[in-house]
């Protein structure tokens, strides 16, 4: 794909709108919160739901009625106009998926203007698999045969950094204190309190070394973009709109040798050696060369911050920082605001919590308000260049890059 | 529930997984219908036993209890669960499982020596649920 940046390059679409409801736990359904989203990126696109042609939805469960839904559902409670409409799946990248799905059509000249949709309302506590006795799906049998949460694996991928590069807990906090700092000063966050290093060491251990404070929550909330060609930006009015460069939806290679989610087991080396780049390295590499861009060129970063050990984790994964040195980079604070690359500016999981359909979306509008100058006390100056970084259970990833 | 996974008593106890007569990839858990290598035509898939002992990879626990489907006797206290994660020399893979009873994670460190043993997940009056458990080698139960 092109990707020189020049003026009708065509592997580039606008991003025309941004919108969310904010995060919290509101007990509503998750259609309020999509539609709500969704007319606020109308709105910021300056378009009516009449001028769309195409809607897509990251996929939710919608109680009552089996099945994952989200595009139709979206469509009918905006009000039915005919539109083209998709629903995708692809778990925690669900939302990049969709915004993949939506460039796609506009690309390939199917769609003019698209509306990408995320919204959930989450259980409260633990994540947990859906009903029923079900050995075929490694989601179902871990929970069963290991009682393995999602803490878990956060635990684990902690504890090994600190055993292989010398992390601390005290290294983790100082994670979410940064994100918290970040979090307090945006509308959209859940929690909007900053947080010290003193909270976190002080909140429950979930899974040693891990506390609380460390692990993401999880949320209601709902995202939404509205995405088009560059040349139907122009004609509306958006002389000089964020672009999407890039979107990253790959899956592993074989053997994929880091255990992770939903697993009990990695992949056997035994009879073919690792590739070069872990899984969370190859989605960010494939967003990179397809942008023909590389870390050095990133004004800002929105990782998935599950825990905080994992965001050190996506510094070296995105190649912000060397293998090992990612706490070092946290340290330094480049990765505040007012640093390097600051990563999160949103408050990240750490202030919005996890609504899952919705938060790969989220991390595209935090990219476009920072590319446009429009984030407020938390904006990245002068932030020319974005990433999302995110991956999705079972092999999905998920990141994409968007510039001004 | 999960047939097939483990089987042997004692010091013959195993954890079982399968491997690729052509391209002698290893699986666990068993894969019995297709091999996963993509360079692979696809061979044989035999059950084989897997390595006793391996080192520990990573560590941690469960302090609150897990949800459903994970069976626990609500009437009793929820007694924090460590889990291992351990890599296996010869398989060159990683195999995830709880530690035997008493391990906590004051007890791990990555690297040391385990071994697989024989272990209990849940039981009720009718039915007693069996496991594989990691226990750090020298230990005995």
């Amino acid at each position: 794909m092109a990707a020189d940046g020049g003026e009708g390059v065509t592997g580039e679409v606008a991003v025309l709108g941004a919108g969310m409801h904010p995060w919290g736990k509101w007990g509503r359904n998750f259609v309020e919160y999509g539609v709500a989203a969704a007319r606020a990126a109308l709105t910021d696109a300056r378009l009516d739901w009449r001028d769309i042609g195409s809607i897509i939805g990251a996929d939710t469960v919608r109680g009552g009625y089996p099945g994952y839904v989200a595009g139709a559902t979206f469509a009918k409670a905006l009000g039915w106009q005919g539109a083209r409409v998709a629903s995708v799946y692809a778990a925690c990248a669900s939302g990049a998926q969709a915004v993949d799905a939506a460039r796609a059509q506009i690309l390939s000249g199917l769609a003019d203007v698209v509306l990408v949709v995320g919204a959930d309302a989450a259980p409260k506590g633990f994540f947990r698999p859906a009903g029923g006795d079900r050995p075929d799906d490694p989601d179902w049998l871990r929970f069963r045969v290991l009682g393995a949460t999602n803490p878990v694996y956060f635990g684990l991928y902690a504890r090994r950094r600190m055993a292989i590069h010398g992390d601390t807990p005290e290294d983790f906090a100082q994670v979410k204190v940064k994100n918290a700092a970040m979090g307090a000063l945006n509308p959209n966050a859940r929690y909007r309190k900053r947080v010290t290093a003193e909270e976190v060491a002080a909140s429950a251990v979930v899974a040693d070394p891990l506390r609380l404070l460390d692990i993401c929550a999880t949320s209601d909330g709902g995202a939404a973009v509205v995405l088009s060609s560059l040349e139907f930006a122009r004609r509306h009015g958006h002389a000089d709109p964020v672009r999407i460069r890039a979107v990253s939806t790959v899956t592993p290679r074989y053997p994929n040798t880091v255990l992770d989610l939903p697993d009990i087991a990695t992949d056997s080396a035994v009879a073919v050696d690792p590739p070069a780049a872990t899984f969370r390295m190859s989605i960010a590499r494939a967003a990179y060369e397809e942008a023909g861009i590389g870390p050095e060129d990133l004004s800002l970063a929105e990782v998935y911050d599950l825990s905080t050990a994992l965001e050190l984790q996506w510094y070296e994964d995105l190649g912000l920082c060397g293998e090992g040195e990612g706490v070092k980079l946290l340290r330094d604070g480049e990765t505040a605001l007012g640093g390097r690359i600051p990563v999160n500016a949103s408050g990240g999981l750490a202030s919005f919590g996890e609504a899952v359909p919705a938060q790969a979306i989220a991390q595209v509008c935090e990219l476009a308000w920072q590319l446009r100058g429009d984030a407020g006390d938390r904006q990245v100056a002068g932030a020319r260049v974005g990433i999302s970084a995110n991956q999705g259970l079972f092999g999905h990833g998920s990141a994409v890059i968007a510039v001004r | 529930m999960v047939a097939g996974w483990f089987a042997g008593e004692g010091d013959g106890f195993r954890l079982l997984g399968t491997c690729c007569a052509a391209c002698a990839s290893v699986f666990f858990p068993r894969e019995d219908h297709h091999c996963r290598n993509p360079a692979c035509a696809g061979g044989e898939l035999a059950e084989v036993p897997l390595s006793r002992r391996g080192r520990v990879w990573s560590y941690t626990d469960s302090r609150y209890r897990p949800p459903s489907p994970y069976v626990s006797d609500p009437e009793l206290s929820w007694e924090p669960c460590a889990l291992i994660a351990v890599e296996l020399e010869a398989e060159r893979i990683v195999v995830l499982g709880q530690a035997a009873p008493g391990v906590t994670v004051e007890d791990l460190t990555v690297g040391m020596e385990v071994e697989v043993v024989p272990g209990v997940l849940h039981e009720d009056a009718e039915t007693t649920w069996t496991t594989w458990h990691w226990r750090p080698t020298g230990v005995r139960a």
